[in-house]
């Protein structure tokens, strides 16, 4: 029950404090009264039960991702 | 640099050649350790990952993983669950809760067992669809099982907030609300523990921050890595947990930096800190009593609280695990899970 999923914010519903969200192709509207700070179309989130719980940090994620790519590709290296 | 596609947030963190490059520089680093590393995590979702992946078997033998008390579902004593099948058994409840808790045995059987007896007993997706179900049923009282870690209890905070605002006043609550920290304590109180460094859980840290682990570096001179959900996420914590030992340090790392801060959401905090307070003691399945492990209602809202209204009505006989069950020394590194003899036999969840 714990595992929350990235999703991106396609619609925003701010007269009922929710936000419609796509999870690879599933859309759902989900709950945004735990959040502060307002969210904008196109921002990662994750999903909770009903509620989007935070905003990805998508530079964060990318930094990792480009660290990643790094190892692999001296991994790559090495082998070859 | 390009922009970060949706996908990029699961593939990327799956990645077979970043998990095979991460545990091969693990392994490096591992011939260094001068004893084995016995890293718990504490949450479900990591166990889930190591299993599925099978991070287990890309990592040498000297670490191992301990599967931690952090299954708000597994460790739902069955006292718990009879006072949940007795408040389904009251004429117009309807007991709603979220849809894993229904599977788990009481002494009596599982809710899906009750419902299949007849009870009104519905499984939910999203607490706020508790809302929906009260409005619509004006002439029944409506209770939320509530359950979950840090994670869960904004939610459960939300939806109490807005039954007050909306005077929907036919839905209550019993809550079971439990906290990661006192479990940490109870793991760690055992001289005979074999834990040695800690995986954090992902969601619960979004909500709490990494913050709430100090303690645990602190107290018990053990790592904490806050880690994500993923397969790289999780080996990526294992190397620092490896780093830190082999450098002798003992700190709170937070590898999971794109979800997780310091602080964690303070909004969330503060709509828990504002309905709910701490309960004395709380049973847990496998480790018994934990002093302040729980959380329940404010007096300010005992309105809505299941347990005082229908007190009478709730068995409050304590349930002894099996005697068979080995959970507390699993739960502590003393002994793996198919050394317990009930294991996938008598002890596993029935069928719906």
């Amino acid at each position: 029950m714990c595992l929350s999923i990235p999703s991106q914010v396609v619609e925003l519903h701010p007269e009922t404090q929710s936000v419609t969200v796509d999870t690879l192709g599933v859309k759902r509207t989900v709950s945004c009264h735990l959040m502060e700070e307002p969210l904008a179309v196109g921002d990662y989130v994750l999903i909770h039960i009903g509620f989007v719980m935070n905003k990805i940090d998508a530079d964060s994620a990318a930094e990792s991702l480009a660290l990643y790519k790094e190892i692999v590709e001296k991994m790559e290296a090495a082998d070859a | 640099m390009p922009e970060l596609q949706l996908k990029q947030l699961y593939d990327g963190f799956r990645d077979p050649r970043t998990v095979a490059e991460l545990a091969s520089q693990i392994k490096q680093l591992a011939a260094k350790l001068e004893e084995p590393v016995n890293v718990m995590e504490v949450c479900g979702g990591h166990t889930h990952t190591i299993m599925k992946y099978g991070l287990l078997q890309l990592l040498p033998d000297n670490i191992e993983f301990i599967h931690g008390p952090g299954c708000p579902v597994c460790i739902m004593p069955k006292e718990r669950i009879d006072q949940a099948a007795a408040l389904a058994q009251i004429p117009d409840v309807i007991l709603v809760t979220l849809g894993d808790m229904i599977r788990v045995p009481g002494s009596e059987g599982s809710l899906a067992q009750f419902r299949a007896k007849g009870c009104d007993i519905r499984p939910i997706y999203m607490p706020l669809d508790a809302l929906k179900i009260a409005q619509e049923n004006p002439d029944k009282t409506v209770v939320y099982f509530a359950i979950g870690f840090e994670t869960s209890t904004p939610m459960t905070a939300v939806l109490l907030e807005q039954a007050e605002k909306l005077g929907i006043n036919n839905l209550l609550f019993h809550i079971n609300h439990v906290l990661v920290p006192p479990a940490i304590d109870a793991v760690m109180a055992d001289p005979e523990t074999r834990v040695n460094a800690f995986i954090g859980p992902s969601h619960v840290s979004v909500i709490t921050g990494s913050q709430i682990y100090q303690p645990t570096v602190d107290n018990y001179h053990t790592p904490v890595v806050v880690s994500g959900f993923e397969p790289v996420d999780v080996m990526q914590s294992i190397l620092s947990i490896v780093k830190q030992k082999v450098e002798g340090r003992c700190e709170l790392e937070n590898q999971y930096e794109r979800a997780v801060s310091y602080k964690g959401n303070e909004a969330a905090q503060q709509k828990v800190n504002q309905y709910f307070t701490v309960r004395p003691s709380f049973r847990w399945r496998g480790l018994g009593p934990i002093p302040n492990s729980a959380l329940m209602l404010k007096p300010e809202y005992r309105h809505r609280d299941a347990e005082l209204k229908y007190g009478e009505r709730l068995p409050v006989k304590e349930i002894d695990d099996h005697k068979a069950c080995q959970c507390g020394d699993i739960l502590r590194g003393k002994a793996k899970p198919q050394d317990c003899k009930v294991f996938g036999r008598g002890c596993t969840p029935k069928p719906r």
